[in-house]
């Protein structure tokens, strides 16, 4: 009786419900990007029919080219690239190093110290945005890529993920030999720390990454000149100008924004999900 | 002459080969704050960006400030206009209204996406995860020119597929105030509902199996075993979304905002979208009253540490009431 009751109830496969259930939920997830391409690769008055167009056709080109026309989007692509990769390797690298002092040097304050960066997590930092466009101006920054580099070289959330990274990853005898050895804190750091905690710090760089190039309200504000746009000030700019008249030239710039982001979602999708449910069980 | 009489005991050798002695050299000492410069970063670069504009914005909410020109010392005149200001009442309902329509639904979709992505022998694990997650990695900006086209009136999908052929009238889904706020709503839901499902699955399988295993020796069915196992020991997890979705829900600005289309941070022509936030960008940024947009940070600010404490107490005495 009992057997048979786990059985049925914990060790059968999932049913046709679950798994078509689940294809209803992934078909919705993933129809409005395929949505996008077909409008950015139709003329708008084909996607005007009734009943409308539901494959991509062969204007994508065409409409690109508009988009590039109008806005400088091959330089907001380069200026994302920028932005995105230097915040991000410099802020896995203060976090990593961070991480370690808390999680292996012995220091007064420790504890204290963690948890306030831990309770800054909750703080809504949008709100401050009218100081902080001042601050930026005043250090002539504004229409400047630093503005957005440089408050985004450190984050909360990095320094609470490679403290965990490090605990779990260096034991303790490790850094106690290399002390023995002579090295210092920061050697350690270097030859023994950063070495075992890549994974981990690969992870965050990508979140941290994704995060800035999909960064909008902050750009909006310290940016206004065409040639200092991200992709996404630039995206705003063209749905400004296209709107109504051009939803293909809209959509083609979209799909220009949007696919950088999904190549590495392509390749690194699999630690992208680890990473989230992982950061779930700890937080 | 004591530490010469000291020094023949072992233990002081000891203890000066180990680091833990107070340091003497100017070279120990520097070691000693070196676990500090290792955090400083954070902290510095945190409080010029982060805590002191915070505070600063208080300050500039008791000015009459712009970029030209001295900024005046007004007192509480921005707080008093601005608690009868419509337009603040305004963006404040539009911004609840959002926030609910879009994350009650939310949540409860990413409970059941987890549920059926929990199940252990499923197929294409890895697969269904990775799409479900793939709306998140999309910048709201492609989300909002994608579903406002989606909802256009004239031409949009949804119209046509899903309200014309049931006989009703072609919705504008900008004009009504209902409507828009269903519309920003399904962005952020569609943006966000995988993402918080693989949150609710990683919590979910650190359930301990055994668990079920009693409540289905009790006769419990699937449902049942939701309502009776699985949710109670969600508590934590549960309460941790809602106060991200509630922190993040106040401050939404990029769906409405592209929604709106040429029109700005108005939220269409009669305000019938605008959120605090883009009222906060309209006044600081579009007509550069740096006071009045500072005044409303505080209030919004002041009204997310209400909501989540608010968000706190009330999910977890839901939660005790099961219990």
């Amino acid at each position: 009786m009992r057997t048979s009751l786990l059985r049925s109830g914990v060790n059968r496969g999932p049913g046709l419900l679950t798994y078509g259930l689940l294809l209803l939920l992934a078909a919705l997830s993933f129809f409005p990007f395929y949505w996008m391409f077909v409008v950015a690769s139709n003329d708008t008055s084909v996607i005007n029919d009734i009943p409308p167009r539901l494959v991509p056709g062969d204007r994508f080109m065409d409409n690109i080219r508009t988009v590039f026309g109008n806005v400088p989007f091959g330089r907001a692509l380069i200026n994302s690239a920028i932005v995105a990769t230097v915040a991000a390797v410099a802020q896995t690298f203060f976090s990593a190093l961070a991480g370690y002092s808390f999680a292996k040097l012995r220091f007064k304050g420790r504890n204290v110290l963690f948890v306030i960066i831990i309770a800054t997590m909750m703080v809504p930092l949008q709100l401050g945005v009218v100081p902080q466009f001042l601050l930026i101006s005043r250090l002539g920054w504004v229409n400047d890529l630093r503005a957005l580099i440089v408050p985004a070289t450190v984050s909360a959330f990095g320094v609470f993920w490679m403290r965990q990274a490090v605990q779990a990853a260096v034991p303790d005898e490790l850094i106690q030999a290399s002390k023995v050895d002579g090295a210092g804190t920061f050697r350690t750091f270097r030859s023994i720390v950063l070495p075992a905690v890549r994974p981990q710090a690969a992870v965050l760089a990508l979140f941290a990454f994704m995060g800035l190039w999909n960064d909008f309200f902050w750009p909006l504000v310290v940016l206004n000149r065409q040639d200092s746009f991200t992709v996404q000030v630039a995206l705003r700019q063209v749905q400004e100008q296209a709107y109504v008249t051009d939803y293909g030239v809209q959509m083609a710039g979209t799909v220009v924004g949007t696919v950088p982001l999904f190549i590495v979602f392509l390749i690194f999708g699999k630690q992208i999900v680890g990473g989230i449910m992982e950061g779930a069980i700890k937080g | 002459m004591m530490s010469q009489h000291l020094t023949d005991s072992v233990g002081v050798v000891r203890a000066n080969v180990e680091a833990d002695v107070p340091p003497r050299t100017l070279k120990q000492r520097l070691r000693s704050l070196a676990p500090y410069a290792y955090i400083s970063p954070f902290y510095i670069i945190f409080f010029i960006f982060g805590a002191f504009p915070i505070l600063f914005t208080f300050w500039i909410a008791l000015h009459d400030w712009n970029p030209l020109g001295e900024p005046e010392f007004t007192g509480t005149k921005n707080f008093v206009n601005l608690m009868t200001d419509p337009r603040f009442w305004n963006a404040t309902k539009n911004t609840f209204s959002i926030w609910f329509i879009s994350t009650i639904p939310q949540l409860l979709l990413a409970l059941g996406l987890a549920t059926l992505l929990n199940h252990q022998l499923l197929k294409l694990k890895t697969g269904f995860r990775m799409i479900v997650l793939s709306p998140q990695i999309t910048s709201v900006l492609a989300v909002g020119i994608i579903f406002s086209q989606l909802f256009g009136r004239d031409f949009g999908l949804i119209n046509t597929a899903l309200v014309e052929p049931f006989g009703f009238e072609r919705i504008d889904f900008q004009v009504g105030t209902l409507s828009s706020h269903i519309a920003v709503s399904t962005m952020v839901m569609w943006r966000w509902v995988g993402y918080n499902s693989l949150i609710y699955l990683a919590a979910m399988q650190a359930i301990p199996k055994s668990l079920y295993e009693c409540a289905a020796i009790d006769g419990a069915n699937k449902f049942r075993q939701l309502v009776h196992v699985t949710i109670p020991q969600l508590r934590s997890t549960i309460i941790f979304t809602v106060i991200v979705s509630t922190i993040g829900g106040m401050q939404i600005f990029a769906e409405p905002l592209v929604f709106s289309g040429i029109g700005g941070a108005q939220g269409g022509n009669k305000r019938q979208f605008q959120t605090l936030t883009m009222f906060l960008y309209e006044q600081g940024f579009e007509r550069f009253k740096f006071g009045y947009a500072s005044a409303i940070a505080w209030a919004l600010f002041l009204m997310i540490v209400l909501f989540a404490l608010l968000n706190y107490f009330v999910t977890q005495r839901i939660s005790q009431d099961e219990n």
